[in-house]
């Protein structure tokens, strides 16, 4: 469904990413685990368009992502729920929904969405009207995941969704991640808690200082020495 | 003292009128501020051009005062969104100085374009529209139009904002403009469009100033600054701080010509605007962070 | 190296010299407006290059022209005194405005608006005391005697007399420009121009810092305006007062060049030049041309020659030296780094 090949990509002054190749099938949950600063969120900024790659190849349906705008990137299919939610703070919790159902496609179809997010987080229904920035930061994430899934994805982008949360909050965060995939979403989630993230995903990659350094599925993952002494702690 | 009531009571009312006008002057810039965080300085000029469309429409070319305001609206509209493009658009990255001062160089632009065409003269379109005697106050019918439609189009505005797509991706991207990609949002037509209703704005204001003052090159001169300090005493970008700011210097203006003439209004709402500073550099409703 | 250093004791002997052979007054005229203007265009850049953008400039300008002719009608006060007077002025309204401008972090477009309501109202009460400074009509000091030159007055009729004190005031102005480019401010106000916080960490009194330019520029600017009004012996809101003279200020900095020290006298030239060959090439009908150009030309200068005509020039320059410094022994390229002109650090490596 999604494939990088050879991917390099970066900012103006450095190169954050290099030689990076990764797949997503259909129907599966993916995750990129790695330390801070590895390049895990300019993976994802590259994959929704927000950052064009300087090499390698982006595809998705057999579509060239790096020749797409990237505003043409939602349509085809992929919402990016972004590191630290990004959420329109001052604007109500629908029109932050409503944001994330601007293309043509999704307005038409508008209201079986909302009723689709709400179903799922039954909290937002209740503050459909309340100011997004003076929620938690649990319900700011849910929000931001609900405006991701306005689009009607077929592929969705998680950057860092336990970031800031309690713990009791985090353990939701993940449940919903379960729940989301279990209705057919693909999903390809970056995350510091490994412990966690494995036991949702089937596969993971495990980046570090911009490269890919292992990939395998879950259970492989957390069988490794390294990976079990450098982020599980044990 | 009766007398004096009465006097009283009629700046309070023109003042009220005059803050309308000005909250429409004020609307448009917050908005284009707001959404492409650029400042035009040549707003007032925009006007100017509009109220010469305007009265050669409708005093030269004798078109009905409603299609000639509706052409000026779109002319006006789309000077804004070429504005944007030729000038704005390729400044994007630069210095938001560099952005400010090359509308300034519109400002000149137009200002002399409208002299070399034009000429220095001032020029009336030559609407007389009645004075009410309300109560024995003299009210102008012009004021009260002028107010009534800046408060229509201050609510469809509104409406616009809230009620449609692209108006709350222009509210969106007023807070978060790396984002708007993933929303699907193509910033650059987001940014069209605001200039262009920016303009637009600016169109229906010279329509309302028309009915009330004299078309000159330099007009933009008499309310461009009151417009500019409105909308920093508001805060910029902050429609309502700018729709609060505009009644406040318009009651200024009008009460304080109440005791000699309105040009010392406008005197005292600048020294007002300079004591505000120290008391509210940020604004009136600035948000405490 | 010899030759750079003389070349400035070179020039200014040219230029002291003019007058003495040359007498033909159109183009003294012409050059003593250079002169005057190309002050108020130094004092403007003297904060402008900090990225302190004022709008408010002719505001200032206005003050020093407006404060001195009043005095001198209206109570017989000497514009040698006069003129402190109006500097005085000038330097407490920068104060009263730059203070809670920069106490409470007013930078960029607010800044620029705050000054640009400035010029608004310096421009709005002269038109309002009509009474006294003759509104939009325009105003002028009374002549002491009739058609002679007085030193108490401040009033000559030769256009020599004025060019060697424009000429005076004008290299006064660069050695100011020198001062402030050598001083230890000019290093905490850069700081402050990238990061103010950050400058502000290291110890920089941010407030005092600005304070000092901001009031130094609107005295050395208010100046001007009472050089101005003593020369032109007429004065009118338009001409030395409100928006147009503050954007024609920025104007013609940014045609020359914002960061090199002639730069505003090279906007000054090229800008008044232009007018003037507009005004005779259109005749009567020139009106509202000059500043057609001029609208069109900072839109296009600001779009694709933000350094500005000399700045640019300077930096081909510069580029060409490092070029052939890579050469061993191009000690030149060396010499090049102690310009006015600082060079982009990234363009060092290449």
């Amino acid at each position: 469904m999604l494939e990088l090949k050879s991917v390099g990509a970066g900012y103006s002054a450095f190169q954050a990413l290099f030689d990076i190749s990764l797949d997503v099938r259909h129907g599966e949950a993916v995750a990129v685990i790695g330390p801070n600063g590895a390049g895990k969120t300019t993976l994802m900024r590259v994959i929704s368009g927000l950052i064009r790659p300087q090499k390698g190849a982006i595809a998705f349906e057999g579509r060239d992502l790096a020749l797409t705008p990237a505003h043409r990137i939602v349509e085809l299919g992929i919402a990016h729920v972004p590191e630290n939610r990004r959420l329109f703070a001052r604007m109500t919790v629908e029109d932050n929904l409503r944001m994330g159902a601007f293309m043509p496609a999704a307005r038409a179809r508008f209201r079986q969405r909302l009723d689709f997010v709400f179903d799922l987080f039954p909290r937002l229904r209740e503050r459909r009207d309340q100011i997004a920035g003076t929620m938690s930061g649990g319900e700011q994430q849910m929000c931001a995941i609900g405006r991701a899934l306005m689009s009607e994805p077929k592929l969705l982008l998680l950057d860092e969704p336990s970031a800031g949360l309690a713990p009791v909050i985090v353990q939701q965060v993940f449940d919903l991640v379960r729940r989301i995939r279990s209705g057919g979403l693909t999903v390809l989630i970056v995350e510091q808690n490994v412990q966690q993230v494995l036991k949702v995903v089937d596969r993971a990659y495990l980046l570090e200082a911009g490269g890919i350094r292992t990939a395998g599925t879950s259970a492989e993952l957390l069988e490794s020495k390294s990976i079990r002494e450098a982020y599980l702690g044990v | 003292m009766q007398i004096f009531d009465i006097y009283l009571l009629e700046a309070l009312i023109n003042g009220i009128l005059l803050g309308g006008v000005l909250a429409l002057l004020a609307l448009g810039l917050n908005l284009i501020f707001g959404v492409i965080d650029v400042v035009w300085i040549c707003y007032a000029e925009l006007i100017m051009i509009g109220m010469y469309a305007i009265y050669f429409l409708f005093t030269v070319y004798h078109l009905p005062f409603p299609l000639a305001a509706l052409i000026a609206v779109a002319a006006v509209g789309a000077l804004g969104a070429l504005l944007h493009y030729l000038v704005i658009e390729p400044l994007l990255n630069a210095a938001p100085i560099n952005q400010l001062l090359a509308t300034g160089g519109v400002l000149f632009f137009l200002q002399s374009a409208a002299t070399v065409a034009f000429g220095i003269d001032f020029r009336n379109a030559g609407i007389r529209l009645p004075v009410l005697n309300v109560a024995e106050m003299y009210i102008s019918y012009a004021r009260l139009l002028a107010f009534g439609a800046a408060l229509v189009a201050m609510v469809v505005v509104y409406l616009f904002l809230t009620r449609t797509y692209i108006g709350t991706a222009i509210r969106a991207i007023a807070q978060d403009r790396q984002i708007m990609p993933l929303m699907g949002v193509d910033s650059r037509r987001v940014y069209f469009v605001t200039s262009a209703v920016g303009g637009a704005l600016a169109g229906l204001a010279a329509t309302l100033l028309v009915l009330q003052y004299d078309v000159h090159p330099f007009v933009g001169l008499s309310f461009g600054p009151i417009t500019f300090m409105i909308c920093v005493l508001g805060g910029l970008g902050n429609m309502i701080g700018g729709f609060v700011a505009a009644f406040i210097f318009a009651e200024i203006i009008s009460l304080g010509g109440l005791y000699s003439d309105l040009e010392w209004g406008y005197v005292l709402a600048f020294a007002f605007f300079i004591v505000m500073m120290f008391v509210r550099p940020q604004g009136l409703l600035a948000r405490r962070s | 190296m010899t030759m750079r250093s003389y070349f400035p004791w070179v020039a200014g002997a040219v230029l002291v010299a003019v007058p003495f052979v040359y007498h033909s007054p159109y183009p003294l005229h012409i050059m003593i407006q250079i002169l005057i203007w190309s002050f108020a265009y130094t004092s403007w850049s003297v904060m402008g290059r900090f990225g302190l953008v004022s709008l408010g400039h002719g505001g200032f300008m206005g003050i020093g022209a407006y404060v001195t002719a009043l005095l001198w009608n209206h109570v017989g006060l000497s514009p040698w005194l006069g003129i402190p007077v109006a500097l005085l002025a000038a330097g407490a309204l920068a104060l009263i405005v730059g203070w809670p401008c920069f106490r409470f972090r007013i930078t960029g477009h607010y800044f620029a608006l705050v000054t640009l309501a400035l010029s608004g109202i310096v421009l709005q009460v002269i038109t309002a005391t009509r009474d006294y400074t003759g509104g939009s009509l325009g105003y002028t000091p009374e002549r002491h005697k009739a058609g002679e030159s007085a030193l108490l007055a401040l009033q000559f009729t030769d256009k020599e007399t004025w060019y060697l004190i424009a000429l005076g005031v004008w290299a006064a102005g660069l050695y100011i420009w020198h001062l402030v480019d050598r001083s230890m401010s000019r290093y905490a106000l850069e700081a402050i121009s990238e990061d103010e916080d950050a400058a502000a960490a290291t110890g920089v009194n941010v407030t005092k810092e600005k304070l000092r330019i901001t009031v130094l520029s609107a005295v050395m600017t208010a100046f001007a305006g009472a050089l101005y009004c003593q020369y032109q012996m007429f004065i009118s809101p338009d001409t030395v007062s409100g928006i147009s003279v503050s954007l024609q200020m920025v104007f013609a900095v940014v045609v020359g060049g914002i960061y090199v020290s002639l730069g505003p006298t090279a906007g000054a030239i090229i800008t008044l030049l232009l007018a003037e060959t507009l005004r005779i090439s259109f005749g009567t009908k020139a009106v509202g041309w000059d500043n057609l150009v001029y609208g069109v030309l900072l839109v296009l200068f600001i779009i694709f020659l933000p350094k500005g005509i000399l700045g640019s020039l300077m930096e081909v320059r510069w580029l060409r030296r490092q070029a052939t410094s890579v050469i061993p022994g191009g000690s030149e390229g060396a010499a090049a780094n102690g310009d006015a002109l600082r060079p982009d650090p990234s363009l060092r490596s290449g």
